[in-house]
């Protein structure tokens, strides 16, 4: 279970995240939706312990990951897997490499096991045999879905996703939001998605959260957010720029 | 209206934030020191005792680095420290044979050679071959959230990104060096001998004879010494790149030489994310 209390981060004097509190339960996906710049990143990154809070913790399975030594830390990661909004893979190495870094890194499994784990992570993402590529070779659309197979690399616990879907194509997102639903579904993976994405944000969640100036203004099930009556979060699902013209 | 500050109050305002600044640079990079030092024990020395440097992975990137850092480098410190030691030779002929001292002329060129010019001109070299190579590559990591994938990924950034640069250039250096002074006197030879009329016995025995071990060993130990300054530099600019493509083109001029094109290109120091750069041009403004 991930608890995130009161969380708050600023940036130049300027408060990104204003006593953000949001529980994640084992084996859940939620999906936090939001504005651009309201948010959303900052928060998946806390999560991570990538950044530190200015206030408030984030406690995963009983820890608070916030205030961590970095080899403990180093240690929690390893229930994680994330994806970057710009799939953030290693220049220099191949899409293989990449996708075999952590095996390589933190198991003692043979070159053959590791292939042979590779091949099956870039074959869940629709992307057998390219391992040989470099990610300069690749779309912005497959360099994310590399991104998603380095990620299940280490077969992780929970899974974060930033923007999975933002710059693919309509058919390549359908296969990201599938093979989330999979990993939710067959192996109970906890999932976090941050995304503006809706359709992909029904597709996926158990609950939505909205992030709105800081701070988390309801959190829900896709069908309560879909009929919800709070005018800022139907304003966002609906795209809305102005809500009172429409109403 | 609030009253005007007065202009004390302002200087020893910019002094205290200038020296803030500083020491905090400085206990950044200090810090990066230590930990790429740590991270040296991390590395199988054991089974590069027994020889088994090319089956682990994590010798890999420290031989790739290697290769970079010191092999690519070799045409480059060639011409340099080649044409440094004919011109020495050159200059310092005609000074000498005034006062019939021509004879020195190999004694001088070892002697600077190995002392003083060949870590420095290699280091110079180096520093800007390699130096902002090293910047440009960790500052393009960091825009494009690389360095944060690898943290993700529970593997420490600098054990991995810096450790294997810092020990290659700590062992290619002075090796480079090495290789700078035996090039450096070869050009002084070319010009005692084949210019000024020098016997090449005579120019090999007055080389020779001057050298001391401790001579050579001095002018190694700087590059050593070199070698960590410019990494530690290179990789802690790198690392605090922020910015986007603009923001590693200023990095990279930043940790090579501190200046930045552009409105302010009058001050050196104008424009770059270094706070040491940063504070010293508000510390001129103030001094007008």
């Amino acid at each position: 279970m991930i608890d995130i209390i009161n969380l708050s981060k600023g940036f130049n004097g300027h408060k990104v995240l204003d006593g953000v509190s949001l529980t994640i339960r084992d084996g859940e996906t939620m999906v936090i939706i939001g504005r651009s710049g309201g948010g959303k990143t900052v928060l998946l990154r806390h999560i991570i312990g990538l950044l530190q809070p200015d206030e408030g913790q984030v406690i995963v399975d009983g820890q608070e990951i916030s205030r961590m030594e970095p080899g403990e830390l180093a240690r929690i990661r390893l229930k994680f897997g994330m994806l970057f909004q710009g799939a953030a893979l290693f220049d220099s190495l191949t899409v293989g490499e990449n996708v075999a870094f952590s095996l390589r890194e933190h198991t003692d499994m043979k070159e053959n096991q590791i292939w042979a784990r590779v091949s099956d992570c870039l074959g869940r993402v629709g992307l057998k045999g390219i391992e040989h590529l470099k990610p300069a070779e690749l779309s912005g659309g497959m360099r994310k879905r590399v991104g998603l197979a380095r990620a299940l690399a280490m077969q992780p616990r929970v899974v974060l996703y930033d923007e999975p879907t933002t710059g693919v194509d309509p058919i390549g997102a359908d296969a990201i939001n599938l093979l989330i639903k999979q990993l939710h579904d067959q192996l109970r993976v906890t999932g976090i998605a941050v995304t503006h994405d809706m359709v992909s944000a029904y597709k996926i969640a158990d609950r939505i959260a909205m992030l709105h100036e800081g701070k988390i203004i309801q959190v829900g099930t896709p069908e309560e957010i879909r009929y919800t009556s709070n005018s800022l979060v139907k304003q966002f699902i609906l795209g809305i720029s102005n809500i009172s013209e429409q109403n | 209206m609030p009253p005007p500050k007065m202009v004390g109050q302002n200087l020893v305002g910019s002094v205290g934030e200038w020296s803030l600044t500083f020491f905090s640079y400085l206990g950044g990079c200090s810090v990066l020191l230590w930990q790429t030092f740590s991270g040296f024990f991390t590395l199988p020395w054991r089974r590069w005792v027994l020889g088994h440097v090319a089956r682990d992975r994590k010798w890999d990137g420290v031989l790739e680095q290697m290769e970079k850092i010191g092999v690519s480098s070799l045409p480059l410190v060639f011409l340099t420290s080649l044409f440094t030691g004919m011109v020495l030779a050159l200059q310092t002929a005609y000074q000498l044979q005034k006062i019939s001292a021509g004879l020195y002329i190999g004694s001088l060129v070892a002697l600077s050679m190995t002392r003083e010019l060949g870590p420095v001109l290699t280091a110079l070299v180096i520093a800007g071959r390699v130096g902002a190579a090293i910047t440009a590559e960790l500052g393009t990591m960091r825009v494009t959230e690389q360095i944060d994938a690898l943290q993700t990924l529970s593997t420490d950034p600098v054990r991995y990104l810096a450790v294997p640069r810092m020990l290659a250039l700590i062992v290619m250096l002075p090796l480079l060096t090495l290789y700078a002074d035996l090039v450096g006197i070869l050009g002084g030879y070319l010009v005692g001998v084949y210019k000024l009329g020098m016997g090449s016995t005579l120019y090999m025995n007055m080389t020779w004879d001057a050298l001391r071990f401790k001579d050579v060993f001095t002018g190694l130990f700087k590059a050593g010494v070199f070698a960590a300054i410019i990494s530690t530099i290179a990789c802690y600019e790198g690392f605090e790149t922020a910015g986007g493509a603009e923001g590693v083109g200023r990095s990279t001029t930043c940790m090579m030489t501190g200046w930045k094109d552009g409105p302010r290109a009058s001050v050196p120091w104008a424009q770059c994310p270094c706070p040491l750069s940063r504070d010293a041009t508000r510390l001129l403004e103030v001094f007008g």
